[in-house]
C-alpha cells in the first residue's frame, strides 16, 4: 500500500549535488580529519606514533603552551568585540546615513567606504604602518599640525595598544562589509512600511529605530557570526603588521599567530606539526562552538518579517 | 586548436629542457641571503663558472624569517635545490640527522677550517662534517664619522667612556645618540645584547659554564649584561618601541643618528647608502676588564643528497672551501668573515678594523646559539623578547634573567659532572 504512494526516486538530486558535495569533501571535509588526525600523533625518532590525545594534555597541561594558548584566545576574543563594537555600528550607522534619498553623491562614499576591503591586507598593514610610523608616518605630523603631538605613541610598539590598534586598522579595511550588507537590507524594505509608520507619526530617526532597525536584525546577526568567523580566524594583519612573534612581547598574539608559529617554526625554533595541528582543532572548535551557539539559541529566536 | 597549441608549448619546453641539461650541469643554491644576490651573480658565480665550464649555478634565495621553515618544506617534498646554504648549529644538524644534508666528513678542503670553523656544523662529538663553512659575523657598534668629529668624539674604551659619550650627544642634540628599535625583536637580542654582554659573562667561559650546568642565568655576568641593556632606552630615538629593523639602518645611513648597533654584515650596505665617513669600535669594555667581541659562525654550505647533480655539486663546494673562495667572498661581502685559514687582506677599512679585533678581543658566539635553543621553549627565541622587553623597561633585568633560567630549566638537564 504504501509503496504506490512512495514518489518516484529523484536521481537528478544527487546527481546535481554531487560536484559541490565532491569538492567540499577533497578540500574541506578531508583536510580537517586530516589535521585531527595529525593532532593524534606525535613525531618519535622520525616516525609518526599515535599518542591520542597527548598533544592537547600538553597544550593545555604545560603553562609554556597553555600561557600562549590562553593569551591567544583572549586577544582574539578583544579583537572580536573592538569589531563588534566599533565595525559594525560604524557600518550599520553609515548604511542608515546612506539609505537617506536626500544624501547626494551615493554612489561616491558607498565605493569610497568599500575599496579598502578588496585591497591586500599586506598593502594595508604596510601602508598603516608607515602611517604610524614615528620616524617618517604623517601621523605625528598630523597630530602636530592640530597641536596634539603629546597624544602620539608609537601604537603598534607599545604592548598596551598594539592589538586595538591592529584591531582598528582592521575595522578601517572592513567596515565597508557590514555597510553593504546593512544597505542592501535597508533597500529591501518596501516604502509602504515607512509610510504607513509614517502615517502614524513615526518619522526620522524614531522610523529607524522602531521599524528599520527591527526589520535588518537578521542581516546584523548574519554580520556578527561572519565577524566572529573572520576574527578567531584572525592571522594576516598581525603577520604583516607585528611579524611572527606577534611583537611587542606577544602582546598582538592571536591563536593563528601561535599556530603559524608552532606549526611551520620559526627562525631557529623547527617547526612541529602535530602540536600546530593541535592548536589548528582547538580553532577550529573554538569558531565552532560560536557558530552553534549563534544558530540554536539566536537564529532560531530571532523573528522574520514577510512582505 | 586552443589545446594543440598549448600541448605544442609545453611540448617545446620539454624538449628543449632537456636538450639543455644534456649539455651543461645546473646547481641550484638554497639560501636566507637575498642581499647578497646581486654579488652572487656578478661576482661569485661568474668566478666558479668561468674555471668550471659544463656547470651552471643559480642562486635562489628566500626571505630570511622563512628560511628555514620553506627550506625544510622543500626538502620534505623533494623540491630544494643542490646546494644548501647552512644555518650554524642545530637547525642544520637536524637536517642532516633527517638525512637532508650529505655527510661531507671525507672532503679535504675542510683541512683549510679549524675546530671552532667548523664548531657549527659539525655532530656534539665532531665525528662528522655535513657543511663547508663560510663565513663568521662580529658585532660591534659602526659610527658617523663626520658627526663624531663635529662633536668632538672619539671612539670610547670603556663603558663609562661609552655612556658618557652617549649623554652627550644627547645633550648635543643634533643626533639621534644610537639607531635601534624594539619593533623587530631580534635586534634588541643580537645587536643588544649578545653583542655588549659577552664582556659580561666572558664570552665561551661563560657560555660553556651555562652549558655544563655550573652557571646559572641569574648569575651575574648574565644579569649585570640586562642591566647595561637597560640603560639603552633614553639613548634611542622616539618612538623606538615601533621601529623596525629597516628603520633603524635608514635612520643611521640618512645621517640622522652617530652610533649604529651593529652586525659585521651590514658594512656593505651601508657603504652604499652612507654618503659620510664611517669607523667601528668593539663594544667598549668594563672597568678593568678584557675586551670580548661577539664573533658568530654564521653561513656555510652544504649539500642535498637527493641532488641529482651530487658530482658537480661536490665539485662547487670543493671550491667553496678553497683560499679563491676565502678571498672572493670576504671581499665581495665585506662584513661576512671568512672562516677559512687562509691568509686575505681584506679591501674594505671598515672590514679590516673589525676582523683586527679577533688579534685583541676574545672571541665567542651568540649564547644561547648552541644546544641551548634545543628545546621548547627556545632560549635562542626567548632572549629576543626579553632583550626587547628590557630596552622597553616592561622587564627588569632581574625579571629577564629569571624568565630565561625558568624557559632553561623547564626542558633543560646539563649534562652530570
Amino acid at each position: 500500500m504504501t509503496t504506490e504512494t512512495r514518489p518516484k526516486r529523484r536521481w537528478q538530486i544527487l546527481v546535481f549535488l554531487a560536484p559541490a558535495v565532491l569538492v567540499y569533501t577533497a578540500l574541506m571535509i578531508l583536510p580537517l580529519f586530516g589535521t585531527l588526525k595529525l593532532a593524534l600523533y606525535e613525531n618519535v625518532n622520525e616516525q609518526q606514533v599515535f599518542v591520542g590525545f597527548k598533544n592537547f594534555a600538553t597544550l593545555f597541561g604545560d603553562p609554556n603552551w597553555s600561557e600562549a594558548f590562553w593569551r591567544g584566545l583572549k586577544n582574539n576574543t578583544w579583537f572580536f568585540i573592538i569589531h563588534m563594537l566599533v565595525q559594525n555600528p560604524i557600518g550599520v550607522a553609515i548604511a542608515a546615513m546612506l539609505s537617506v534619498p536626500a544624501l547626494r553623491f551615493k554612489a561616491f562614499y558607498r565605493t569610497a567606504i568599500f575599496i579598502p576591503t578588496i585591497m591586500s591586507f599586506v598593502i594595508v598593514g604596510f601602508a598603516w604602518k608607515l602611517i604610524l610610523s614615528p620616524l617618517w608616518g604623517i601621523a605625528p605630523g598630523l597630530l602636530d599640525a592640530v597641536g596634539l603631538k603629546h597624544l602620539f605613541q608609537p601604537w603598534l610598539g607599545k604592548e598596551e595598544y598594539a592589538l586595538t590598534t591592529i584591531a582598528l586598522i582592521s575595522v578601517w579595511q572592513y567596515v565597508g562589509i557590514p555597510m553593504m550588507l546593512i544597505y542592501a537590507a535597508l533597500l529591501s524594505i518596501p516604502d509602504e512600511v515607512l509610510e504607513a509608520g509614517e502615517i502614524d507619526g513615526i518619522t526620522g530617526m524614531k522610523a529607524f529605530w522602531k521599524i528599520k532597525l527591527p526589520l535588518i536584525l537578521p542581516s546584523i546577526g548574519i554580520i556578527s557570526i561572519l565577524t566572529f568567523v573572520g576574527n578567531f580566524n584572525a592571522f594576516d594583519l598581525v603577520y604583516t603588521i607585528e611579524g611572527a612573534m606577534a611583537a611587542p612581547n606577544f602582546s598582538t598574539e592571536v591563536m593563528g599567530t601561535l599556530m603559524f608559529r608552532t606549526f611551520f617554526g620559526h627562525q631557529t625554533q623547527p617547526g612541529d606539526p602535530n602540536m600546530g595541528s593541535a592548536i589548528a582543532m582547538m580553532m577550529f572548535l573554538v569558531i565552532l562552538a560560536g557558530v552553534t551557539i549563534y544558530l540554536f539559541f539566536i537564529q532560531t529566536r530571532m523573528r522574520r518579517y514577510q512582505f | 586548436m586552443k589545446a594543440s597549441r598549448l600541448a605544442g608549448v609545453l611540448l617545446a619546453t620539454t624538449v628543449l629542457g632537456t636538450a639543455a641539461s644534456a649539455q651543461e650541469t645546473t646547481l641550484t643554491i638554497e639560501s636566507w641571503r637575498n642581499d647578497d644576490l646581486t654579488i652572487w651573480q656578478d661576482k661569485i658565480i661568474p668566478a666558479f663558472e668561468a674555471s668550471h665550464p659544463g656547470i651552471k649555478v643559480v642562486f635562489a634565495p628566500t626571505a630570511p624569517a622563512q628560511y628555514n621553515s620553506a627550506l625544510n618544506a622543500k626538502l620534505e617534498a623533494g623540491t630544494a635545490g643542490d646546494l644548501i646554504t647552512c644555518r650554524p648549529f642545530d637547525g642544520s644538524l637536524q637536517m642532516f640527522q633527517k638525512g637532508y644534508l650529505a655527510d661531507l666528513t671525507d672532503m679535504e678542503v675542510l683541512n683549510n677550517f679549524g675546530d671552532v670553523a667548523k664548531s657549527g656544523w659539525s655532530t656534539d662529538d665532531g665525528s662528522a662534517t655535513y657543511c663547508i663553512p663560510m663565513a663568521s659575523v662580529i658585532h660591534g657598534f659602526i659610527y658617523n664619522k663626520d658627526a663624531f668629529d663635529e662633536m668632538g668624539l672619539s671612539e670610547p674604551k670603556t663603558t663609562d667612556e661609552f655612556y658618557a659619550m652617549l649623554d652627550k650627544i644627547k645633550e648635543d642634540g643634533n643626533y639621534i645618540p644610537m639607531a635601534m628599535g624594539t619593533a623587530d625583536e631580534w635586534e634588541a637580542a643580537t645587536m643588544g645584547y649578545a653583542n655588549i654582554g659577552s664582556k659580561h659573562w666572558k664570552g665561551e667561559e661563560g657560555r660553556k659554564a651555562v652549558i655544563a650546568g655550573k652557571m646559572k642565568l641569574t648569575e651575574d655576568g648574565w644579569v649585570t649584561a640586562y642591566e647595561e641593556l637597560s640603560r639603552w632606552g633614553p639613548y634611542l630615538g622616539d618612538g623606538f618601541e615601533a621601529q623596525s629593523y629597516p628603520d633603524s639602518q635608514n635612520l643611521f645611513t640618512l645621517g640622522r643618528a652617530a652610533i649604529y648597533p651593529a652586525g659585521s654584515w651590514e658594512i656593505s650596505g651601508f657603504n652604499a647608502q652612507a654618503d659620510f665617513k664611517m669607523g667601528a669600535f668593539p663594544p667598549p669594555v668594563l672597568p678593568g676588564g678584557d675586551c670580548y667581541i661577539s664573533d658568530h659562525v654564521d653561513i656555510a654550505m652544504g649539500m642535498n643528497p637527493a641532488s641529482p647533480n651530487a658530482d658537480a655539486a661536490r665539485t662547487f663546494l670543493e671550491w667553496v672551501g678553497s683560499p679563491e673562495f676565502a678571498g672572493l667572498y670576504s671581499n665581495a661581502l665585506p662584513g661576512f668573515f671568512s672562516l677559512s685559514n687562509a691568509d686575505i687582506t681584506l679591501e674594505d677599512p671598515l672590514a679590516q678594523t673589525m676582523v683586527d679585533w679577533r688579534k685583541s678581543c676574545n672571541s665567542t658566539i651568540r649564547p644561547f646559539s648552541q644546544i641551548l635553543a634545543r628545546g621548547t621553549p627556545n632560549l635562542n627565541t626567548e632572549y629576543w623578547v626579553t632583550s626587547a622587553n628590557v630596552i622597553r623597561g616592561t622587564m627588569t633585568p632581574e625579571e629577564a634573567a629569571q624568565h630565561m633560567q625558568d624557559a632553561l630549566d623547564s626542558w633543560y638537564t646539563p649534562p652530570a659532572q
